[in-house]
């Protein structure tokens, strides 16, 4: 959290009021700011009923623009009017803050070093330290790449991270990992800020006091010694989903010395309902994979695949988009239109959605079903027994969901064994098991269905393990606890009451990387490593197993879950690099272990461990359903869906600003939870944009945060997780709401019959959807694969691109290189994996909730997301959208000083020393891509922050424009390192950040000047166009136009006729 | 009424006018001559270091190589310091005693690093990266100066942009041979002293510096002028 430590964060004092005050309540002096922001008198910056009905009424007219952003756009509220003839959103240009003494002072400061004359200082007199013994292979000023892997919830995630003199500073898939194969995800991305958080635990603790790992040694020593005089009865030990097979046996070897201590796992986003569905089909544990890139047709059962929180994203991502190019050959040169029309080999997927909550992934579908999180189970049942399940059947809820899967099942008929069905991790078991005889049914295993041994170390029942576990506590049985990584203080679900439990545990040690609710609750708080600091080993969704290995020595001197398990073993001084190793060691026979040792953790995976597929069969026989049918929802209840968050998850990564600040897939929300409604529930209960609503359940109640969701089930509502945390730290404590509060164990996933009652309060929502837009232009353009076959060229028709020649600017030629990056909307999942690879390699600010509201966030990239069609069904377009490097940019033209120019190979240079703020430039950006540091922005100070930072790239200081720069360091890179060879820079060896950490291989970036390059391939794609082309702007970053591939059953006009 | 002004004041106010058009120059010129002097950019001013090490003996009167202690300097953008354990490859043979390496001796036993203050300091603005200027014939020399004469450190150039630009604006008036990068006593070819390369002896360092633009492909002035050369 960058900015708020300097800027408006709050003091310390202030601070620890503010983690006294409820989850729910926010700090009132944000509040008010914010009001004051809103600039109305009632605080209401919102939509209204008035402008919800001028939104309907303008698309039942046909006035509705074809592609929306938001609901106040297609009511033309007076809000986003003013917006749009504002450079900067009301606020963000005006200093607003309170002026107090010490930003007096600040001011009187700055305005007395700008009168001396900053220009004329001498440089400060810097030391330079050298090694005493430098390590081989240390070249100081290149930087080294070394494999690891990172886990969540019971998944690897292989990586490739860059190291700047010891100190990890950029996270990338690893590139010759299966699963990754390159890309990467938000989450990984992300976790390098977690490792230099300085909000971390620094140091053991007891009972509030500051011990070492010794003194916890010593400490513990008397209480497991009488442990083993009891055989462990009292021993307990609660870990996340453990993944390291490593740990497994560790912990299993701790069960063999205490036979009577048990071991429980605890995700509060966990597969009990995946193993629990191939339990009933199969009769035993198993792990479903996916070929998507041999799948024609893909039905989703709400299964949110092409999301980060999904095991296996990259794959899925980079797979499901292999197959969203319609052209028969990408690479075709010239473009001829037989190239183009003529089948494709592999013809493009038709994707089915159905779907409880809009998602990233229903956005790229065909065609979606918004159904309720109860009938997703009905629906899997229409679809089973059409295609030869004995399900029971059903009827849809409407005529055109019955028409769309009627349509689905033609399709999985059509296409037995290349079709796919996938069933949501949050679904019940049922649809687990629907879908595994679905796939059955359709031939589909073996093709593009797998099933592997269980890819977790120990698949459980997690839920009814805590149970037993908290009942446990409750009658003394327990006299020890250790929990690992897990924070179930904050998201048990709230009737086992785990606090209250635990405290009736004598001696409770907590081992984790982050002070949070259960460290507040524990004796003992042992500070953890990061994964970038530990030896471990984790197994990825394929089964094959990566050594973890640290990039840096413990920042704090903190002890991995190894070195904490050794503790309760016979060689408690054990290191972690000794434990990982020695047990491979005692696995691996016949090979010599040290070359395949080296080779393992030098891959960042072992060779061939992934899993074989297992000769399954599904045993169930009959999916009758039960009796009783789900009453439906009537009055003011409704269905509640708890859903991970897009960007903090369950919470873990709630202390994360730049997962805080990254805007939401869907709402483009940032550092909020809102409560998703949709548009016709929303009016159903009379509630606005922003409405606080009092949530009760069972006894329960918490309070959220409207917002209307186009695209959302009606009678239900959607709650993220992960918010309203007390203690995570500065940038997540406080923030939203805790969905937690309200969540039982018996309905983890979904609730029937809730009640929201209004409370007559607002609370600001924050979106970034409003800002930057570029309204009324033909930004998205799309056409259905038969309209593509039919006229290619589709996209270049929307606008006339002026003639090069047209132009009062002499022509340049570029005859050396010509940077361009190519944007294909169609592979592009929007998973924002791309904005926050962006912001780590670039170093990036985080501004905060309330700046951010002003207009000032400063990523560099972002995922605009469109809408079309009607509120109840509309279709999803995601675009990103970096600099455009115009090739005549007119933001060039207007700056007084020439701080942005313009280079020899195209790029748009922005040359932060010489720009004195003038912001012209951005007012005169048509695409609205550069962004201002109103304020310092940076954390200066923070000593992790300087070791976060990447070191090739200028820390921008405030009054300072900034933007994309095509990743020039990198460009830089490659072209001396090309140069010192005497070559040209090969096609592929210079990334972009973006283009690197994107999953689905949507950007392209190279020289166009290469026409053997792919860059120019997709370029020269008949479906490329330049965003506000005819503006003359001839911007070097096109895009690839949207390509949808709709049932011809299902023609054009039913679908909008279901908004 | 009488006349208000004395005739004297003409006089002064011309002359006032004068002055005040010369001392603004004036300022103009003292403060360029600031920005241009050794107090603001330190050029010539030798640094004190915890030990006096000399690069005139050890470079001119040992013969030891640039690169044997600036190891990265072909390869990457930082040329180097070296590690204490490069000092006692020798230290640890002669001079075994000298109450003047004590430091040197101190940081090998206790692992703590020399501290050195830094001579050729670029601000942080700025990408510089020794590698490829090596590459491309620039000699140590033509940014460092004479260090094989120089018993402490100075820094020899102003590192200020129109001095560097000095160099990208016409970089055939500096390059030389590869092979004669790290040559301290290297001189331009002349008339008198020609510089043999590929077979052909060049005469004048035009001929030699635009013979090597072409064989480095050295990139274009407008290429290497372009802010982002050194930007970002």
């Amino acid at each position: 959290m960058e900015s708020q430590v300097n800027r408006e964060g709050p003091s310390q004092p202030e601070r620890r009021e503010q983690e006294r005050v409820s989850a729910e309540a926010v700090c009132p002096t944000k509040k008010e700011l914010l009001y004051q922001i809103s600039g109305t008198a009632s605080g209401k910056k919102q939509l209204t009923r008035y402008d919800f009905e001028a939104a309907l009424a303008a698309l039942d007219s046909g006035d509705a623009p074809e592609y929306w952003r938001s609901l106040e756009e297609l009511a033309g509220t007076k809000e986003f009017q003013e917006q749009l003839h504002r450079e900067f959103p009301k606020g963000a240009s005006e200093w607003l803050d309170p002026v107090s003494r010490r930003g007096f002072l600040k001011l009187m400061g700055a305005s007395v070093a700008l009168a001396g004359l900053t220009g004329c200082i001498r440089q400060p007199l810097e030391p330079i330290v050298p090694y005493v013994r430098q390590p081989e292979n240390q070249v100081l000023g290149k930087p080294m790449f070394y494999a690891t892997a990172m886990t969540l919830s019971g998944y690897g995630r292989p990586l490739l991270v860059r190291s700047n003199e010891g100190r990890p500073s950029k996270i990338e898939g690893n590139p010759e990992h299966p699963v990754s194969m390159g890309g990467s995800d938000i989450f990984s991305q992300a976790s390098v800020l977690d490792l230099y958080d300085p909000d971390r635990l620094q140091t053991m603790i007891y009972e509030g006091e500051i011990r070492t790992w010794p003194s916890f040694l010593g400490g513990v020593r008397g209480q497991i010694a009488a442990q083993q005089a009891v055989q462990g009865a009292g021993l307990r030990i609660l870990t996340e989903t453990v993944a390291s097979p490593t740990l497994a046996a560790q912990i299993r070897g701790v069960l063999q010395r205490f036979p009577g201590a048990k071991w429980y796992q605890w995700d509060p986003v966990n597969r009990d309902n995946v193993r629990a569905g191939a339990q009933m089909a199969f009769g035993q544990f198993v792990h479903t994979q996916y070929r998507l890139t041999d799948a024609d047709v893909i039905v989703s059962l709400d299964a949110n695949f092409l999301s980060p929180e999904f095991p296996g994203f990259t794959k899925y991502a980079r797979e499901f988009s292999s197959r969203r190019r319609p052209e028969t050959n990408p690479a075709a040169r010239p473009f001829t239109t037989a190239n183009y029309t003529a089948l494709p080999d592999r013809p493009i997927n038709r994707f089915y959605s159905i779907e409880s909550t809009p998602t990233n992934t229903g956005a790229k579908a065909d065609h979606h079903i918004p159904v309720r999180f109860s009938d997703v189970e009905k629906y899997a049942r229409i679809l089973a027994s059409a295609v030869g399940v004995n399900a029971g059947g059903g009827n849809a809820n409407s005529d055109l969901d019955g028409k769309v899967l009627a349509a689905a099942v033609k399709d999985l008929q059509a296409h037995r064994g290349t079709s796919v069905v996938i069933a949501g991790e949050q679904q019940p078991p049922i649809v687990h098991a629907l879908a595994h005889a679905m796939n059955e049914a359709l031939g589909n295993v073996g093709k593009t269905v797998f099933y592997t041994e269980p890819v977790e170390a120990n698949p459980t029942d997690q839920m009814a393990g805590l149970k037993e576990l908290v009942s446990d506590m409750w009658v003394g049985k327990v006299d020890m606890i250790v929990i690992t990584g897990a924070n179930p203080v904050y998201d048990a679900p709230v009737d086992l009451n785990f606090v209250g439990a635990l405290q009736k545990v004598p001696l409770r040690i907590y081992h984790g990387t982050h002070g949070n609710e259960t460290a507040a609750n524990c004796s003992w708080v042992v500070n953890g490593t990061h994964y970038l600091e530990e030896w471990s080993d984790v197994r990825s969704i394929d089964g094959s197993v990566s050594i973890v290995q640290p990039l840096i020595a413990p920042l704090y001197g903190g002890k991995s879950a190894h070195e904490l398990l050794n503790a309760f073993g016979a060689q408690p001084e054990l290191s972690g690099y000794e434990t990982v190793r020695g047990y491979w060691q005692s696995q691996i026979k016949g090979v010599d272990f040290e070359s395949w040792w080296q080779k393992s953790v030098h891959d960042g995976f072992v060779a061939n461990s992934a899993y074989a597929p297992l000769n399954l069969r599904v045993k169930m026989t009959s999916f009758a359903p039960p009796a009783q049918t789900a009453a439906g929802n009537t009055g003011g209840s409704v269905e509640l869906i708890f859903r991970p968050d897009p960007c903090v998850y369950d919470g873990r990564f709630a202390n994360n600003a730049w997962l805080q600040e990254l805007h939401k897939p869907m709402t483009k929300v940032v550092w909020d939870n809102p409560l998703m409604v949709s548009p016709n529930t929303a009016a159903r209960l009379d509630l606005e944009q922003q409405d606080v609503v009092e949530i009760r359940n069972a006894g329960q109640k918490v309070e959220a945060a409207v917002w209307i969701q186009p695209g959302h089930p009606d009678d239900s509502v959607t709650m993220f997780l992960g918010y309203g945390r007390q203690r995570a730290g500065r940038a997540g404590t406080g923030m939203g709401f805790n969905a937690y509060q309200i969540r039982q164990s018996t309905e983890l996933n979904s609730v029937h019959g809730v009640k929201l009652n209004k409370t007559g309060r607002t609370y600001p929502l924050i979106t970034t959807q409003g800002f930057q837009s570029m309204v009324g232009r033909h930004l998205v353009r799309e056409a259905t694969l038969e309209g593509f076959r039919k006229d290619p060229l589709f996209a270049t028709r929307v606008e006339k691109e002026p003639d090069p020649a047209e132009t009062l600017y002499p022509v340049y030629e570029y005859t050396g290189y010509a940077w361009g990056m190519a944007i294909d909307q169609n592979a592009c999942v929007g998973c924002n994996a791309c904005v926050i690879a962006c912001q780590s390699e670039n170093n990036v600010p985080v501004v905060g909730k309330m700046e951010v509201a002003r207009g000032r966030h400063m990523h560099w990239l972002r995922v605009d997301t469109y809408y079309k069609g009607g509120l109840a069904n509309p279709q999803v377009y995601f675009q990103p959208v970096p600099c455009m490097h115009c090739e005549t940019a007119p933001c060039e033209l207007v700056c007084p000083v020439a701080a942005t120019v313009h280079g020899t190979e195209g790029l748009n240079e922005m040359i932060y020393n010489r720009c004195v703020g003038t912001r012209y430039c951005s007012n005169n950006c048509p695409y609205k891509v550069r962004r201002f540091n109103f304020l310092l922005f940076q954390d200066w100070n923070m000593p992790q922050y300087k070791m976060m930072r990447n070191p090739d790239v200028t820390v921008r200081s405030r009054g300072v424009m900034e933007k994309c720069t095509y990743c020039i360091q990198r460009i830089q890179h490659g072209r001396m390192d090309a140069e010192k060879k005497d070559q040209l820079i090969p096609d592929g060896s210079v990334q972009t950040a973006c283009q690197q950490a994107c999953p689905s291989d949507a950007i392209v970036f190279g020289n166009i000047n290469d026409k053997n390059s792919r860059v120019v391939k997709l370029k020269e794609n008949p479906r490329n166009y330049g965003l506000l082309a005819d503006l003359n702007t001839r911007p070097r970053t096109t895009y690839l136009a949207v390509v949808t591939n709709p049932s011809p059953d299902l023609p054009e006009a039913e679908k909008s006729e279901h908004a | 009424m009488g006349q208000l002004f004395h005739r004297s004041t003409n006089t002064i106010a011309r002359a006032t006018i004068i002055a005040a058009i010369l001392g603004v120059g004036g300022l103009f010129w003292v403060m360029a001559q600031m920005q241009r002097s050794p107090y603001t950019n330190f050029r010539g001013v030798a640094r004190n270091q915890p030990v006096p090490f000399s690069h005139q003996h050890h470079v001119q009167g040992l013969g030891v190589d640039c690169r044997y202690c600036h190891t990265s300097v072909e390869t990457s953008s930082f040329a180097g310091i070296p590690p204490t354990k490069t000092c006692m490859n020798c230290h640890a043979q002669i001079w075994t005693n000298a109450p003047m390496l004590e430091p040197v001796r101190e940081s090998f036993r206790s692992g703590r690093s020399l501290v050195w203050s830094r001579v050729n300091d670029l601000p942080d603005y700025v990408y510089f990266d020794h590698s490829i200027h090596i590459n491309k014939g620039v000699g140590c020399r033509d940014c460092h100066g004479p260090v094989d004469q120089m018993p402490l450190m100075w820094q020899e150039s102003t590192l200020q942009m129109e001095w560097c630009l000095n160099c990208h604006r016409q970089p055939e008036k500096f390059l030389r041979p590869r092979e004669q990068v790290f040559n301290m006593r290297y001189e331009q070819p002349g008339p008198r002293q020609p510089v043999t390369l590929d077979g052909k002896a060049f005469t004048s360092q035009l001929d030699l510096g635009n013979y090597l633009k072409d064989k480095y492909h050295v990139r274009t002035v407008q290429d290497i002028t372009s802010c982002y050369t050194c930007h970002r």
